[in-house]
Protein backbone atom coordinates (compact mmCIF):
# COMPACT_ATOMS: atom_id res chain seq x y z
CA UNK A 1 0.00 0.00 0.00
CA UNK A 2 2.88 2.38 0.85
CA UNK A 3 6.34 2.07 -0.65
CA UNK A 4 9.16 4.49 0.11
CA UNK A 5 12.64 4.24 -1.41
CA UNK A 6 15.62 6.51 -0.69
CA UNK A 7 13.29 9.39 0.18
CA UNK A 8 15.02 12.72 0.73
CA UNK A 9 13.49 16.07 1.51
CA UNK A 10 15.95 18.92 1.91
CA UNK A 11 15.04 22.52 2.72
CA UNK A 12 17.04 25.67 2.15
CA UNK A 13 16.66 27.93 5.16
CA UNK A 14 17.93 31.44 5.81
CA UNK A 15 20.01 32.12 8.87
CA UNK A 16 20.97 35.32 10.60
CA UNK A 17 22.26 36.40 13.97
CA UNK A 18 20.06 38.57 16.21
CA UNK A 19 20.56 42.34 16.31
CA UNK A 20 20.34 45.40 14.09
CA UNK A 21 23.73 44.91 12.44
CA UNK A 22 22.84 41.39 11.37
CA UNK A 23 19.47 42.61 10.07
CA UNK A 24 21.20 45.24 7.90
CA UNK A 25 23.85 42.76 6.69
CA UNK A 26 21.12 40.29 5.76
CA UNK A 27 19.70 42.87 3.35
CA UNK A 28 22.83 42.54 1.21
CA UNK A 29 23.94 39.00 1.93
CA UNK A 30 21.57 36.24 3.05
CA UNK A 31 23.25 33.20 4.54
CA UNK A 32 21.54 29.96 3.63
CA UNK A 33 21.82 26.44 4.94
CA UNK A 34 20.48 23.19 3.56
CA UNK A 35 18.61 21.14 6.13
CA UNK A 36 18.07 17.44 5.47
CA UNK A 37 14.63 16.98 7.06
CA UNK A 38 14.40 13.47 5.59
CA UNK A 39 17.65 11.91 4.50
CA UNK A 40 17.26 8.69 2.53
CA UNK A 41 14.67 6.48 4.21
CA UNK A 42 13.10 3.24 2.92
CA UNK A 43 10.10 1.33 4.17
CA UNK A 44 7.00 -0.56 3.02
CA UNK A 45 3.60 -0.74 4.68
CA UNK A 46 1.10 -3.45 3.76
CA UNK A 47 -2.66 -2.82 3.34
CA UNK A 48 -4.47 -2.75 6.69
CA UNK A 49 -1.29 -2.38 8.77
CA UNK A 50 -1.14 -0.01 11.75
CA UNK A 51 2.28 1.53 12.05
CA UNK A 52 3.63 4.03 14.55
CA UNK A 53 6.04 6.59 13.18
CA UNK A 54 8.28 7.73 16.01
CA UNK A 55 11.11 10.13 16.54
CA UNK A 56 12.11 13.17 18.58
CA UNK A 57 11.01 16.68 17.59
CA UNK A 58 12.50 17.65 14.24
CA UNK A 59 13.26 14.04 13.29
CA UNK A 60 11.37 14.32 9.99
CA UNK A 61 8.14 12.49 10.87
CA UNK A 62 5.68 15.18 9.81
CA UNK A 63 7.72 16.01 6.72
CA UNK A 64 7.54 12.36 5.68
CA UNK A 65 3.78 12.27 6.25
CA UNK A 66 3.35 15.43 4.18
CA UNK A 67 5.37 13.90 1.35
CA UNK A 68 3.23 10.74 1.53
CA UNK A 69 0.07 12.86 1.42
CA UNK A 70 1.31 14.78 -1.62
CA UNK A 71 1.70 18.14 0.12
CA UNK A 72 5.46 18.31 -0.29
CA UNK A 73 7.53 17.43 -3.33
CA UNK A 74 10.42 15.13 -2.40
CA UNK A 75 13.94 16.29 -3.20
CA UNK A 76 14.72 12.78 -4.45
CA UNK A 77 13.62 9.19 -4.04
CA UNK A 78 10.53 7.18 -4.89
CA UNK A 79 7.20 7.25 -3.09
CA UNK A 80 4.08 5.28 -3.98
CA UNK A 81 0.81 5.27 -2.02
CA UNK A 82 -2.06 3.05 -3.20
CA UNK A 83 -0.31 2.81 -6.56
CA UNK A 84 -0.08 6.60 -7.02
CA UNK A 85 2.78 9.06 -6.94
CA UNK A 86 1.57 11.42 -4.19
CA UNK A 87 3.15 14.64 -5.50
CA UNK A 88 0.93 14.45 -8.60
CA UNK A 89 -2.14 14.73 -6.34
CA UNK A 90 -4.43 12.87 -8.73
CA UNK A 91 -8.09 12.62 -7.74
CA UNK A 92 -7.88 8.83 -7.44
CA UNK A 93 -5.11 9.26 -4.88
CA UNK A 94 -6.71 12.07 -2.88
CA UNK A 95 -9.98 10.12 -2.61
CA UNK A 96 -8.14 7.20 -0.99
CA UNK A 97 -6.16 9.05 1.65
CA UNK A 98 -6.64 11.42 4.52
CA UNK A 99 -4.21 13.40 6.61
CA UNK A 100 -5.17 14.64 10.04
CA UNK A 101 -2.79 17.23 11.42
CA UNK A 102 -3.38 17.68 15.14
CA UNK A 103 -2.20 21.28 14.93
CA UNK A 104 -4.14 22.27 11.83
CA UNK A 105 -7.83 22.21 11.14
CA UNK A 106 -9.98 21.71 8.10
CA UNK A 107 -13.24 22.65 9.83
CA UNK A 108 -14.63 25.99 8.64
CA UNK A 109 -14.01 28.11 11.72
CA UNK A 110 -17.22 30.13 11.85
CA UNK A 111 -19.65 27.49 10.61
CA UNK A 112 -20.95 24.31 12.26
CA UNK A 113 -18.94 21.15 11.42
CA UNK A 114 -21.98 19.82 9.53
CA UNK A 115 -21.19 22.41 6.81
CA UNK A 116 -17.63 21.09 6.44
CA UNK A 117 -19.01 17.52 6.27
CA UNK A 118 -21.45 18.57 3.57
CA UNK A 119 -18.73 20.34 1.61
CA UNK A 120 -16.50 17.26 1.80
CA UNK A 121 -19.41 15.11 0.61
CA UNK A 122 -19.73 17.28 -2.49
CA UNK A 123 -15.99 17.57 -3.14
CA UNK A 124 -15.31 13.85 -2.68
CA UNK A 125 -18.42 13.06 -4.72
CA UNK A 126 -19.84 10.74 -2.03
CA UNK A 127 -23.34 9.49 -2.92
CA UNK A 128 -25.99 10.92 -0.58
CA UNK A 129 -27.03 7.53 0.86
CA UNK A 130 -23.43 6.46 1.55
CA UNK A 131 -22.79 9.86 3.14
CA UNK A 132 -25.77 9.52 5.47
CA UNK A 133 -24.68 6.01 6.48
CA UNK A 134 -21.08 7.10 7.14
CA UNK A 135 -22.21 10.13 9.08
CA UNK A 136 -24.53 7.99 11.25
CA UNK A 137 -21.70 5.58 11.97
CA UNK A 138 -19.17 8.33 12.75
CA UNK A 139 -21.69 10.16 14.94
CA UNK A 140 -22.32 7.01 16.89
CA UNK A 141 -18.65 6.07 17.31
CA UNK A 142 -17.48 9.58 18.15
CA UNK A 143 -20.64 10.70 19.97
CA UNK A 144 -20.95 13.81 17.80
CA UNK A 145 -24.73 14.39 18.09
CA UNK A 146 -25.24 18.07 19.01
CA UNK A 147 -21.63 19.06 18.33
CA UNK A 148 -22.12 19.24 14.60
CA UNK A 149 -24.65 22.05 14.92
CA UNK A 150 -22.45 24.48 16.88
CA UNK A 151 -19.94 26.81 15.13
CA UNK A 152 -16.53 25.11 15.13
CA UNK A 153 -14.96 28.02 17.00
CA UNK A 154 -17.18 27.37 20.03
CA UNK A 155 -16.14 23.71 20.41
CA UNK A 156 -13.58 22.54 22.95
CA UNK A 157 -10.29 21.12 21.68
CA UNK A 158 -11.45 17.54 22.20
CA UNK A 159 -14.84 18.15 20.56
CA UNK A 160 -13.12 19.80 17.63
CA UNK A 161 -10.71 16.90 17.16
CA UNK A 162 -13.63 14.46 17.09
CA UNK A 163 -15.25 16.58 14.37
CA UNK A 164 -11.91 16.86 12.53
CA UNK A 165 -11.67 13.07 12.47
CA UNK A 166 -15.22 12.77 11.18
CA UNK A 167 -14.58 15.38 8.46
CA UNK A 168 -11.43 13.54 7.43
CA UNK A 169 -13.25 10.22 7.12
CA UNK A 170 -16.46 11.22 5.29
CA UNK A 171 -15.05 9.71 2.09
CA UNK A 172 -13.97 6.48 3.86
CA UNK A 173 -10.27 6.70 2.96
CA UNK A 174 -8.18 3.55 2.69
CA UNK A 175 -5.02 5.20 4.02
CA UNK A 176 -4.94 7.29 7.19
CA UNK A 177 -2.02 9.55 7.98
CA UNK A 178 -2.51 10.81 11.51
CA UNK A 179 -0.07 13.39 12.84
CA UNK A 180 -0.44 13.92 16.58
CA UNK A 181 -4.21 13.34 16.55
CA UNK A 182 -4.42 13.39 20.35
CA UNK A 183 -2.23 16.41 21.04
CA UNK A 184 -3.64 18.56 23.83
CA UNK A 185 -6.50 16.16 24.60
CA UNK A 186 -7.24 14.91 28.10
CA UNK A 187 -6.72 11.25 28.97
CA UNK A 188 -10.32 10.15 28.43
CA UNK A 189 -10.56 11.94 25.08
CA UNK A 190 -7.27 10.35 24.02
CA UNK A 191 -8.76 6.94 24.81
CA UNK A 192 -11.90 7.72 22.77
CA UNK A 193 -9.86 8.81 19.75
CA UNK A 194 -7.59 5.75 20.04
CA UNK A 195 -10.42 3.27 20.22
CA UNK A 196 -12.21 5.02 17.34
CA UNK A 197 -9.14 4.84 15.10
CA UNK A 198 -8.68 1.16 15.92
CA UNK A 199 -12.31 0.35 15.12
CA UNK A 200 -12.13 2.27 11.87
CA UNK A 201 -9.02 0.29 10.90
CA UNK A 202 -10.66 -3.02 11.77
CA UNK A 203 -14.00 -2.28 10.10
CA UNK A 204 -12.57 -0.80 6.90
CA UNK A 205 -9.22 -2.55 6.58
CA UNK A 206 -7.59 0.88 6.37
CA UNK A 207 -3.85 1.35 6.54
CA UNK A 208 -2.67 3.61 9.36
CA UNK A 209 0.53 5.57 9.79
CA UNK A 210 0.50 7.44 13.09
CA UNK A 211 2.83 9.89 14.76
CA UNK A 212 2.30 10.75 18.38
CA UNK A 213 4.29 11.90 21.34
CA UNK A 214 1.86 10.03 23.58
CA UNK A 215 3.34 6.58 23.79
CA UNK A 216 0.01 5.17 24.94
CA UNK A 217 -1.36 5.93 21.47
CA UNK A 218 1.43 3.92 19.88
CA UNK A 219 1.29 1.09 22.41
CA UNK A 220 -2.49 0.68 21.95
CA UNK A 221 -2.63 1.06 18.19
CA UNK A 222 0.61 0.01 16.54
CA UNK A 223 2.14 -3.47 16.61
CA UNK A 224 4.89 -2.13 14.33
CA UNK A 225 6.93 1.03 14.66
CA UNK A 226 9.25 2.93 12.37
CA UNK A 227 11.69 5.17 14.19
CA UNK A 228 13.54 8.03 12.53
CA UNK A 229 16.06 10.40 13.98
CA UNK A 230 17.59 13.41 12.23
CA UNK A 231 16.00 12.30 8.97
CA UNK A 232 17.42 8.78 9.00
CA UNK A 233 15.61 5.54 9.71
CA UNK A 234 16.97 3.90 12.85
CA UNK A 235 14.46 1.12 13.52
CA UNK A 236 11.68 -0.65 11.65
CA UNK A 237 10.04 -3.61 13.29
CA UNK A 238 7.83 -4.90 16.06
CA UNK A 239 7.25 -2.61 19.00
CA UNK A 240 7.80 -5.50 21.47
CA UNK A 241 11.16 -6.32 19.91
CA UNK A 242 12.25 -2.70 20.18
CA UNK A 243 11.31 -2.58 23.86
CA UNK A 244 13.15 -5.83 24.55
CA UNK A 245 16.22 -4.68 22.66
CA UNK A 246 16.51 -1.30 24.32
CA UNK A 247 15.35 -2.28 27.80
CA UNK A 248 15.91 -6.02 28.40
CA UNK A 249 14.45 -5.75 31.90
CA UNK A 250 11.02 -5.85 33.50
CA UNK A 251 9.20 -3.86 36.13
CA UNK A 252 7.97 -5.86 39.12
CA UNK A 253 5.26 -3.88 40.92
CA UNK A 254 4.56 -5.00 44.49
CA UNK A 255 1.75 -4.03 46.85
CA UNK A 256 2.09 -5.03 50.47
CA UNK A 257 -0.50 -5.99 53.08
CA UNK A 258 1.66 -4.17 55.72
CA UNK A 259 4.50 -1.66 55.50
CA UNK A 260 7.87 -2.97 54.33
CA UNK A 261 11.25 -1.23 54.79
CA UNK A 262 13.25 -0.34 51.69
CA UNK A 263 16.20 -2.26 53.12
CA UNK A 264 14.17 -5.50 52.98
CA UNK A 265 13.97 -5.22 49.15
CA UNK A 266 17.69 -4.87 48.45
CA UNK A 267 18.27 -8.38 47.15
CA UNK A 268 15.34 -8.40 44.71
CA UNK A 269 16.43 -5.87 42.12
CA UNK A 270 16.99 -2.16 41.58
CA UNK A 271 14.47 -0.24 43.66
CA UNK A 272 12.89 2.46 41.47
CA UNK A 273 10.05 3.54 43.72
CA UNK A 274 9.07 2.82 47.31
CA UNK A 275 6.51 4.24 49.72
CA UNK A 276 6.14 1.50 52.34
CA UNK A 277 2.99 -0.10 50.97
CA UNK A 278 3.99 -0.06 47.30
CA UNK A 279 7.29 -0.67 45.48
CA UNK A 280 8.54 -0.83 41.89
CA UNK A 281 11.63 -2.90 41.12
CA UNK A 282 13.68 -3.12 37.94
CA UNK A 283 14.61 -6.79 37.40
CA UNK A 284 16.61 -8.48 34.66
CA UNK A 285 14.33 -10.49 32.39
CA UNK A 286 16.05 -13.84 33.09
CA UNK A 287 15.72 -13.27 36.84
CA UNK A 288 12.02 -12.39 36.94
CA UNK A 289 10.78 -15.89 37.83
CA UNK A 290 13.17 -16.34 40.73
CA UNK A 291 12.59 -12.80 42.06
CA UNK A 292 8.82 -13.28 41.95
CA UNK A 293 9.10 -16.63 43.71
CA UNK A 294 11.32 -15.24 46.48
CA UNK A 295 9.14 -12.16 46.91
CA UNK A 296 5.97 -14.21 47.29
CA UNK A 297 7.71 -16.48 49.79
CA UNK A 298 9.32 -13.83 51.97
CA UNK A 299 7.31 -10.59 51.71
CA UNK A 300 3.72 -9.74 52.77
CA UNK A 301 2.49 -9.40 49.16
CA UNK A 302 -1.13 -8.45 48.50
CA UNK A 303 -0.69 -7.86 44.77
CA UNK A 304 2.13 -8.41 42.25
CA UNK A 305 2.38 -7.49 38.57
CA UNK A 306 5.18 -7.80 36.01
CA UNK A 307 5.26 -5.06 33.36
CA UNK A 308 7.36 -3.82 30.47
CA UNK A 309 9.24 -0.57 31.10
CA UNK A 310 7.21 2.52 30.07
CA UNK A 311 7.55 3.22 26.35
CA UNK A 312 8.55 6.82 27.12
CA UNK A 313 11.68 5.52 28.87
CA UNK A 314 12.46 3.18 26.00
CA UNK A 315 12.21 6.01 23.48
CA UNK A 316 14.19 8.38 25.62
CA UNK A 317 16.99 5.83 25.92
CA UNK A 318 16.81 5.04 22.21
CA UNK A 319 17.28 8.67 21.20
CA UNK A 320 20.01 9.32 23.75
CA UNK A 321 22.15 6.60 22.21
CA UNK A 322 24.24 7.19 19.14
CA UNK A 323 22.60 5.87 15.96
CA UNK A 324 25.31 3.32 15.08
CA UNK A 325 24.82 1.70 18.47
CA UNK A 326 21.29 0.60 17.54
CA UNK A 327 22.04 -0.52 14.03
CA UNK A 328 20.92 -4.02 14.96
CA UNK A 329 17.39 -2.68 14.57
CA UNK A 330 18.15 -1.66 11.03
CA UNK A 331 15.40 -1.62 8.45
CA UNK A 332 14.64 -4.82 6.53
CA UNK B 1 -11.23 16.87 -10.03
CA UNK B 2 -12.71 17.05 -13.50
CA UNK B 3 -14.62 20.15 -14.58
CA UNK B 4 -17.83 18.07 -14.54
CA UNK B 5 -17.28 16.95 -10.95
CA UNK B 6 -16.37 20.49 -9.96
CA UNK B 7 -19.59 21.80 -11.49
CA UNK B 8 -21.55 19.05 -9.72
CA UNK B 9 -20.01 20.13 -6.40
CA UNK B 10 -20.50 23.84 -7.15
CA UNK B 11 -24.02 24.32 -5.66
CA UNK B 12 -22.81 22.96 -2.31
CA UNK B 13 -19.59 24.99 -2.44
CA UNK B 14 -21.58 28.14 -3.23
CA UNK B 15 -24.10 27.44 -0.48
CA UNK B 16 -21.37 26.84 2.12
CA UNK B 17 -19.47 29.87 0.81
CA UNK B 18 -22.60 32.00 1.18
CA UNK B 19 -23.08 30.73 4.74
CA UNK B 20 -19.46 31.82 5.39
CA UNK B 21 -20.12 35.26 3.88
CA UNK B 22 -23.19 35.66 6.09
CA UNK B 23 -21.09 34.67 9.13
CA UNK B 24 -18.67 37.47 8.21
CA UNK B 25 -21.44 40.00 7.47
CA UNK B 26 -20.03 42.63 9.82
CA UNK B 27 -16.65 42.43 8.11
CA UNK B 28 -18.41 42.60 4.75
CA UNK B 29 -20.19 45.82 5.72
CA UNK B 30 -16.89 47.34 6.84
CA UNK B 31 -15.38 46.29 3.50
CA UNK B 32 -18.24 47.97 1.65
CA UNK B 33 -17.66 51.15 3.66
CA UNK B 34 -13.99 50.93 2.69
CA UNK B 35 -14.90 50.92 -1.00
CA UNK B 36 -16.98 54.08 -1.02
CA UNK B 37 -14.19 56.08 -2.69
CA UNK B 38 -16.30 56.45 -5.88
CA UNK B 39 -18.92 58.27 -3.80
CA UNK B 40 -16.22 60.60 -2.46
CA UNK B 41 -14.98 61.17 -6.02
CA UNK B 42 -18.57 61.77 -7.09
CA UNK B 43 -18.84 64.66 -4.61
CA UNK B 44 -15.49 66.10 -5.70
CA UNK B 45 -16.01 65.87 -9.44
CA UNK B 46 -19.59 67.16 -9.38
CA UNK B 47 -18.37 70.20 -7.42
CA UNK B 48 -15.72 70.76 -10.09
CA UNK B 49 -18.33 70.28 -12.84
CA UNK B 50 -20.47 73.05 -11.34
CA UNK B 51 -17.97 75.43 -12.94
CA UNK B 52 -18.68 73.94 -16.35
CA UNK B 53 -18.41 70.51 -18.03
CA UNK B 54 -15.07 68.73 -18.12
CA UNK B 55 -14.68 66.87 -21.37
CA UNK B 56 -17.97 65.13 -21.94
CA UNK B 57 -18.75 65.14 -18.21
CA UNK B 58 -21.26 67.54 -16.70
CA UNK B 59 -22.80 67.06 -13.25
CA UNK B 60 -25.28 64.27 -14.26
CA UNK B 61 -22.59 62.38 -16.22
CA UNK B 62 -20.26 62.39 -13.21
CA UNK B 63 -23.08 61.16 -10.95
CA UNK B 64 -23.93 58.34 -13.35
CA UNK B 65 -20.25 57.44 -13.84
CA UNK B 66 -19.30 57.20 -10.17
CA UNK B 67 -22.49 55.44 -9.05
CA UNK B 68 -21.83 52.90 -11.83
CA UNK B 69 -18.22 52.66 -10.64
CA UNK B 70 -19.45 51.88 -7.14
CA UNK B 71 -21.72 49.11 -8.48
CA UNK B 72 -18.97 47.59 -10.66
CA UNK B 73 -16.48 47.73 -7.78
CA UNK B 74 -18.91 45.84 -5.54
CA UNK B 75 -19.52 43.18 -8.18
CA UNK B 76 -15.85 42.64 -9.04
CA UNK B 77 -14.33 43.06 -5.57
CA UNK B 78 -12.08 40.18 -4.57
CA UNK B 79 -9.55 39.78 -1.75
CA UNK B 80 -8.53 36.17 -2.37
CA UNK B 81 -4.82 37.13 -2.47
CA UNK B 82 -4.97 38.02 1.21
CA UNK B 83 -6.31 34.61 2.18
CA UNK B 84 -3.87 32.81 -0.12
CA UNK B 85 -0.89 34.69 1.32
CA UNK B 86 -2.03 33.89 4.85
CA UNK B 87 -2.59 30.21 4.08
CA UNK B 88 0.74 29.79 2.29
CA UNK B 89 2.61 31.46 5.14
CA UNK B 90 1.06 29.46 7.97
CA UNK B 91 0.69 26.23 6.02
CA UNK B 92 -3.12 25.91 6.17
CA UNK B 93 -3.17 25.74 2.37
CA UNK B 94 -2.35 22.07 3.07
CA UNK B 95 -5.98 21.43 4.01
CA UNK B 96 -7.17 22.69 0.60
CA UNK B 97 -4.51 20.68 -1.22
CA UNK B 98 -5.73 17.46 0.40
CA UNK B 99 -9.15 17.74 -1.24
CA UNK B 100 -9.76 16.44 -4.77
CA UNK B 101 -10.65 19.86 -6.14
CA UNK B 102 -8.21 22.47 -7.34
CA UNK B 103 -7.68 25.02 -4.52
CA UNK B 104 -8.11 27.90 -6.97
CA UNK B 105 -11.65 26.66 -7.68
CA UNK B 106 -12.44 26.73 -3.96
CA UNK B 107 -11.13 30.29 -3.64
CA UNK B 108 -13.17 31.28 -6.70
CA UNK B 109 -16.37 29.76 -5.29
CA UNK B 110 -15.85 31.49 -1.96
CA UNK B 111 -15.45 34.78 -3.79
CA UNK B 112 -18.55 34.27 -5.97
CA UNK B 113 -20.57 33.16 -2.94
CA UNK B 114 -20.15 36.60 -1.37
CA UNK B 115 -21.73 38.30 -4.41
CA UNK B 116 -25.37 38.16 -3.19
CA UNK B 117 -24.34 40.10 -0.09
CA UNK B 118 -22.69 42.68 -2.32
CA UNK B 119 -25.70 42.91 -4.61
CA UNK B 120 -27.73 43.92 -1.58
CA UNK B 121 -25.42 46.93 -1.34
CA UNK B 122 -25.44 47.60 -5.09
CA UNK B 123 -29.20 47.76 -5.54
CA UNK B 124 -29.68 51.06 -3.63
CA UNK B 125 -26.79 52.61 -5.61
CA UNK B 126 -28.33 51.45 -8.89
CA UNK B 127 -31.75 52.81 -7.89
CA UNK B 128 -30.12 56.09 -6.83
CA UNK B 129 -28.48 56.35 -10.26
CA UNK B 130 -31.83 56.02 -11.99
CA UNK B 131 -33.58 58.43 -9.63
CA UNK B 132 -30.90 61.14 -9.75
CA UNK B 133 -29.87 61.10 -13.39
CA UNK B 134 -32.91 59.45 -14.94
CA UNK B 135 -32.97 56.69 -17.52
CA UNK B 136 -30.57 58.66 -19.72
CA UNK B 137 -27.76 58.06 -17.26
CA UNK B 138 -27.37 54.49 -18.49
CA UNK B 139 -27.42 52.86 -21.89
CA UNK B 140 -30.79 51.84 -23.38
CA UNK B 141 -29.38 49.45 -25.95
CA UNK B 142 -30.01 45.76 -25.05
CA UNK B 143 -26.96 44.77 -27.13
CA UNK B 144 -24.81 47.04 -24.97
CA UNK B 145 -26.27 45.46 -21.84
CA UNK B 146 -25.22 42.08 -23.24
CA UNK B 147 -21.77 43.58 -23.86
CA UNK B 148 -21.84 44.87 -20.28
CA UNK B 149 -22.44 41.33 -19.01
CA UNK B 150 -19.41 40.16 -20.99
CA UNK B 151 -17.31 43.04 -19.67
CA UNK B 152 -18.35 42.63 -16.02
CA UNK B 153 -17.57 38.90 -16.26
CA UNK B 154 -14.19 39.72 -17.80
CA UNK B 155 -13.51 42.30 -15.10
CA UNK B 156 -14.36 39.82 -12.35
CA UNK B 157 -12.27 37.00 -13.84
CA UNK B 158 -9.33 39.35 -14.49
CA UNK B 159 -9.45 40.67 -10.93
CA UNK B 160 -9.66 37.11 -9.56
CA UNK B 161 -6.70 35.98 -11.67
CA UNK B 162 -4.62 38.98 -10.56
CA UNK B 163 -5.43 37.93 -7.00
CA UNK B 164 -4.29 34.38 -7.79
CA UNK B 165 -1.01 35.61 -9.29
CA UNK B 166 -0.25 37.85 -6.33
CA UNK B 167 -1.35 35.11 -3.89
CA UNK B 168 0.90 32.58 -5.67
CA UNK B 169 3.80 35.03 -5.40
CA UNK B 170 3.79 34.29 -1.68
CA UNK B 171 5.34 30.90 -2.52
CA UNK B 172 8.42 32.87 -3.62
CA UNK B 173 8.57 35.87 -1.27
CA UNK B 174 7.83 35.99 2.44
CA UNK B 175 4.70 38.05 1.94
CA UNK B 176 3.10 39.20 -1.28
CA UNK B 177 0.81 41.76 0.34
CA UNK B 178 3.06 44.63 -0.75
CA UNK B 179 2.93 43.41 -4.34
CA UNK B 180 -0.84 43.91 -4.24
CA UNK B 181 -0.34 47.34 -2.67
CA UNK B 182 1.81 48.26 -5.66
CA UNK B 183 -0.79 46.87 -8.09
CA UNK B 184 -3.53 48.83 -6.34
CA UNK B 185 -1.64 52.11 -6.76
CA UNK B 186 -1.81 51.70 -10.55
CA UNK B 187 -5.30 50.20 -10.35
CA UNK B 188 -6.75 53.19 -8.48
CA UNK B 189 -5.18 55.74 -10.82
CA UNK B 190 -5.37 54.04 -14.22
CA UNK B 191 -8.55 51.93 -14.03
CA UNK B 192 -11.10 54.74 -14.07
CA UNK B 193 -11.85 54.20 -10.39
CA UNK B 194 -10.91 57.74 -9.33
CA UNK B 195 -10.72 59.55 -12.67
CA UNK B 196 -12.67 58.62 -15.82
CA UNK B 197 -10.13 57.27 -18.30
CA UNK B 198 -11.24 59.64 -21.07
CA UNK B 199 -10.14 62.64 -18.97
CA UNK B 200 -6.49 61.59 -19.19
CA UNK B 201 -4.31 63.39 -21.78
CA UNK B 202 -4.34 61.49 -25.11
CA UNK B 203 -0.75 60.08 -24.94
CA UNK B 204 -1.34 58.67 -21.46
CA UNK B 205 -4.78 57.40 -22.44
CA UNK B 206 -3.21 55.52 -25.35
CA UNK B 207 -0.95 53.71 -22.87
CA UNK B 208 -3.88 53.03 -20.51
CA UNK B 209 -5.79 51.40 -23.37
CA UNK B 210 -3.11 48.68 -23.51
CA UNK B 211 -2.76 48.14 -19.75
CA UNK B 212 -5.02 45.74 -17.79
CA UNK B 213 -6.33 48.17 -15.15
CA UNK B 214 -9.07 49.78 -17.24
CA UNK B 215 -10.52 46.35 -17.95
CA UNK B 216 -11.01 45.70 -14.23
CA UNK B 217 -13.34 48.69 -13.68
CA UNK B 218 -13.42 51.32 -16.42
CA UNK B 219 -14.71 49.29 -19.34
CA UNK B 220 -17.90 47.93 -17.67
CA UNK B 221 -18.63 51.43 -16.30
CA UNK B 222 -18.14 53.02 -19.72
CA UNK B 223 -20.41 50.46 -21.40
CA UNK B 224 -23.04 50.85 -18.67
CA UNK B 225 -23.08 54.66 -19.00
CA UNK B 226 -23.03 54.61 -22.78
CA UNK B 227 -19.54 56.15 -23.07
CA UNK B 228 -18.37 53.44 -25.46
CA UNK B 229 -20.31 51.52 -28.08
CA UNK B 230 -20.06 49.83 -31.45
CA UNK B 231 -16.69 48.85 -32.87
CA UNK B 232 -14.75 50.58 -30.08
CA UNK B 233 -16.59 48.44 -27.54
CA UNK B 234 -15.76 45.23 -29.42
CA UNK B 235 -12.07 46.16 -29.65
CA UNK B 236 -11.94 46.92 -25.93
CA UNK B 237 -13.75 43.67 -25.05
CA UNK B 238 -11.26 41.74 -27.19
CA UNK B 239 -8.38 43.43 -25.36
CA UNK B 240 -10.01 42.71 -22.00
CA UNK B 241 -10.30 38.99 -22.74
CA UNK B 242 -6.78 38.91 -24.14
CA UNK B 243 -5.68 40.16 -20.72
CA UNK B 244 -7.85 37.46 -19.10
CA UNK B 245 -6.05 34.83 -21.19
CA UNK B 246 -2.63 36.26 -20.34
CA UNK B 247 -3.52 36.37 -16.63
CA UNK B 248 -4.80 32.79 -16.82
CA UNK B 249 -1.49 31.59 -18.28
CA UNK B 250 0.47 33.58 -15.69
CA UNK B 251 -1.69 32.10 -12.91
CA UNK B 252 -1.09 28.55 -14.14
CA UNK B 253 2.67 29.14 -14.30
CA UNK B 254 3.08 30.86 -10.91
CA UNK B 255 0.84 28.33 -9.16
CA UNK B 256 2.61 25.30 -10.65
CA UNK B 257 6.09 26.63 -9.96
CA UNK B 258 5.11 27.96 -6.56
CA UNK B 259 3.52 24.74 -5.35
CA UNK B 260 6.85 22.94 -5.69
CA UNK B 261 8.22 25.40 -3.14
CA UNK B 262 5.33 25.00 -0.69
CA UNK B 263 6.84 24.10 2.67
CA UNK B 264 3.57 23.52 4.58
CA UNK B 265 4.98 25.11 7.72
CA UNK B 266 3.46 24.88 11.14
CA UNK B 267 3.09 21.22 12.09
Amino acid sequence: MIRVRALRKHYTVYEREPGLGAAVRSLFHRRTKTVAAVDGIDFDIAPGERVGFLGPNGAGKTTTLKVLAGLLHPTSGEVAVAGYEPRRRQDGFLKQITLVLGQKQQLIWDLPPSETFEMNRAVYDVPRAAYQATLRELSELLELQELVKKPARTLSLGERMKCELAAALIHRPKVLFLDEPTIGLDVSMQAIVRSFVKRYNERNGATLLLTSHYMDDVAHLCPRVIVIDRGKLVYDGALDALVTRIRPDKRVVLRFSRAVEAGDLGGFGELLQHDGGHSVLRVRKDEVNSVVGRALATLPISDLTVEDPPLEEVMSELFSRRRPAISEGAPP
Amino acid sequence: MSVRSTLRASPTLLRVGFAGAVAYRAEMIVWVLATTMPLVMLALWTAVADGGPIGRYGRPEFIAYFLATFVVRQLTGCWVFWEMTFEVRNGTLAMRLLRPIHPLWTYAFESIAATPMRIVVCVPAAIATLLVVGRNGVTHDPVMWAAWLVSISGAWVLTLLVNFIVGSASFFVESSLKIMDLWLVFYFVLSGYLIPVDLFPPPLRHIIDWLPFRFQIGLPVEIMTGAVSGRECLVLLARQWAWVLAAFLATAATWRLGLKRFASYGG
